[in-house]
């Protein structure tokens, strides 16, 4: 072969595949403007801010839940903080249901939901705009958050079908069709629906889209640029062979790396926050600091407290209800100690792994301060503060773990492929229940699901769709809209279990086991 | 009261020679033998929602496999040779299960095969027999 036909017969691939970009390319800005003028409103209805403010209805409306949630339960989450950890150590479980599902292994799935690029990206975000104040008001929203979950997964469980074959199925849509009809509200059905549909966009949006683009876009931080849709089929491919293969194995490693891992990014945040040790006063000086005066960021206090709130319900999903659907698996004759139960779940993906990150950004100096007035100083735009490098989202979280550790950008690739493919599988899960709710249980009907599930995955890692990300974020906060209200009337269910058994365990007709 | 011995069963070669063991031990004494047969489980293992979901039916699964193609021909198959047999099949941590089974029920001895594992898994991961050489209750014999 010439030299000149060995280059021709290079460039023609290479053309070829110039050329998919470019057509993906075409296809992207049709989508989005699709997906832009139809699905707007809906976004812009969701995170409109109150009149007059810039503060979106929709976190007040979590915020103003959980408080109520809080109040009406008497502090549920201090108060049943050890009962909790005695029960996910297993203390009240009966011998002789080993081999069931655990109060553990429930929390552990519906942790590998939530934990994720919320905890990594999400918190990046809140303090590259709210700064180190937005750290005091997300743990107060995740704090907050623990008697949300602690309703919804309580309900989760009560109301859950249980068939004959022994398979459970359970979430909101399932309290809203039972829990109405037993207290005599109407609309419980058209509520269900109302929620399955928001969950089954939510399932590919938030839950799949955004995370495959997140994952492709850590990995190219890493080894290059190339082409998202190579990300997205093998991705693709993955989640198929687990969802629609039934291939386990592929699942249980990750069900088994997850924690792992996020045992890993916590241990190493605790190093380099002990590596620092002088410097940890000054951090949490600047986080009380920050929480009520703003220190110089676009908004001052109310900055802070949007972007630590926002990021704390996007993380810990309290209220959202998906977490009901994962909790409702566990054998356990009193629902209400699964609710006990998931009220771990805020405390462990918001108030100890996001104030992780949080911490770890701060004391690393990557923001950047007038060391004069002590202020942070603002990008030209003067909406996020100024980085070191200018990095933002989970580069930033990158950068602040590697100038300790420079080999952790790696680790923090993996953790988050990781992450995001276990929020997938979850969410796979949560959208399939809800489809299911809608059109009834059967393989095929399942399959369809799944496998609309998995074009989503390709089409989330090809490029970067605004609109269609911004339309599934709002789907799922869209589920807390139509959960909460099904919550407030129905909390006095809960807390009618709550006194019940609170009393049997003080009589001590609940025994402990061991 | 009847001496009671704890065997641990589980359909495997080395396990019957034990089994057959504790038979000959039990037939000799006028002991009754328990048959004790432990599936694998730990309640802190991770689990994916949809194993979650299926999680009692397939419990329900095993534990009929176990009973209906293990236990009951084993126990038709023990059955007329003078020595009163009892099954028992549960989940758990095996050596430990298998712990808690001889205390409960009282028994006086406890057989075990040992599957003559050596080697670097047997040393990370540790072995029925070894572990339960270890912390029996009761005193442990260990069948080659």
């Amino acid at each position: 072969m010439t030299s000149l036909s060995k280059a021709a017969a290079l460039a023609a691939p290479v053309a070829m595949l110039s050329a998919v970009p470019a057509l993906a390319q075409s296809v992207d800005e049709k989508v989005n403007q699709i997906f832009a003028s139809s699905t707007g409103w809906f976004v812009n209805f969701i995170f409109s801010p109150f009149p007059g403010t810039s503060f979106p209805w929709i976190v007040m409306w979590l915020v103003i839940a959980a408080t109520v949630f809080t109040l009406y339960f008497g502090f549920i989450q201090f108060r049943a903080f050890p009962h909790s950890i005695a029960l996910v150590k297993g203390d009240y479980s009966d011998p002789n249901d080993a081999g069931e599902v655990s109060h553990f292994q429930a929390l552990a799935t519906a942790l590998s939901g939530t934990v994720g690029l919320g905890n990594i990206a999400g918190v990046a975000v809140a303090v590259g705009i709210g700064g180190p104040g937005a750290t005091f008001w997300m743990i107060l929203a995740g704090l907050m958050g623990m008697a949300s979950k602690f309703t919804e997964c309580t309900l989760g469980v009560k109301y859950r079908n249980e068939y004959a074959d022994g398979t459970v199925s359970g979430g909101p849509m399932y309290y809203m069709t039972k829990g109405f009809e037993e207290r005599g509200i109407p609309a419980g059905k058209f509520m269900a629906i109302l929620f399955s549909i928001f969950c089954i966009l939510g399932a590919l949006g938030g839950g799949n889209m955004f995370q495959a683009n997140q994952a492709h876009a850590q990995i190219t931080n890493v080894v290059g640029e190339f082409p998202g849709w190579i990300t997205g089929l093998i991705f693709a491919g993955i989640v198929f062979a687990v969802i629609v293969g039934g291939l386990k194995s592929i699942a249980s490693v990750t069900e088994k790396v997850v924690p792992f891992m996020g045992v890993l990014y916590v241990a190493t945040a605790l190093v380099i926050i002990a590596m620092n040790a002088d410097m940890i006063g000054w951090a949490f000086g600047q986080i009380f600091a920050g929480a009520f005066t703003g220190l110089g960021i676009a908004g001052g206090m109310v900055g802070a407290l949007i972007q630590g709130f926002k990021r704390a319900a996007f993380s810990n999903e309290a209220g959202v209800g998906s977490a009901a659907i994962a909790h409702s698996a566990v054998r356990t004759k009193e629902p209400i100690t699964e609710g006990f139960v998931s009220l771990l779940e805020p405390f462990i993906d918001t108030v100890v792994i996001c104030t992780m990150t949080a911490l770890v950004i701060i004391i690393t100096g990557q923001l950047v301060s007038d060391p004069n007035t002590g202020l942070y100083l603002l990008d030209e735009g003067a909406s996020t503060i100024q980085t070191v490098d200018g990095n933002k989202g989970v580069a930033l979280t990158s950068a602040a773990f590697s100038s300790a550790f420079p080999f952790f950008k790696y680790i923090l690739a993996i953790a988050v492929i990781l992450f995001a493919f276990s929020t997938m599988i979850s969410w796979s899960y949560y959208g399939l229940k809800a489809w299911t709710f809608l059109f009834g249980e059967g393989q095929t009907k399942e399959l369809v699901f799944k496998v609309i599930f998995c074009i989503f995955v390709v089409i989330g890692a090809s490029a970067s769709l605004g609109p269609v990300i911004d339309f599934s974020d709002a789907a799922i906060f869209a589920m807390a809209v139509v959960n909460i209200i099904a919550l407030y009337l129905l909390m006095p269910i809960v807390k009618r279990e709550l006194d019940s058994y609170l009393s049997r365990l003080k009589s001590g007709e609940i025994k402990k086991f061991s | 009261m009847t001496t009671k011995f704890v065997v641990g069963y589980d359909g495997s070669a080395a396990s019957r020679r034990a089994l057959d063991f504790a038979m000959e031990r039990a037939a000799a004494v006028g002991a009754t033998l328990i048959v004790a047969h432990v599936l694998e489980w730990s309640p802190y293992s991770f689990l994916t929602p949809t194993e979650l979901e299926e999680r009692h039916k397939r419990r329900g699964e095993e534990l009929a496999r176990a009973e209906n193609h293990l236990m009951a021909p084993l126990k038709s198959q023990l059955a007329g040779q003078g020595v009163t047999v009892e099954t028992v099949i549960r989940y758990g941590h095996v050596a430990d299960t298998i712990c808690d089974i001889a205390t409960d029920s009282g028994a006086a001895q406890i057989f075990v095969a040992r599957k003559g594992e050596s080697g670097l898994a047997a040393r990370v991961f540790g072995s029925v027999a070894g572990t339960l050489a270890q912390c029996a209750p009761v005193p442990c014999t260990i069948v080659p």
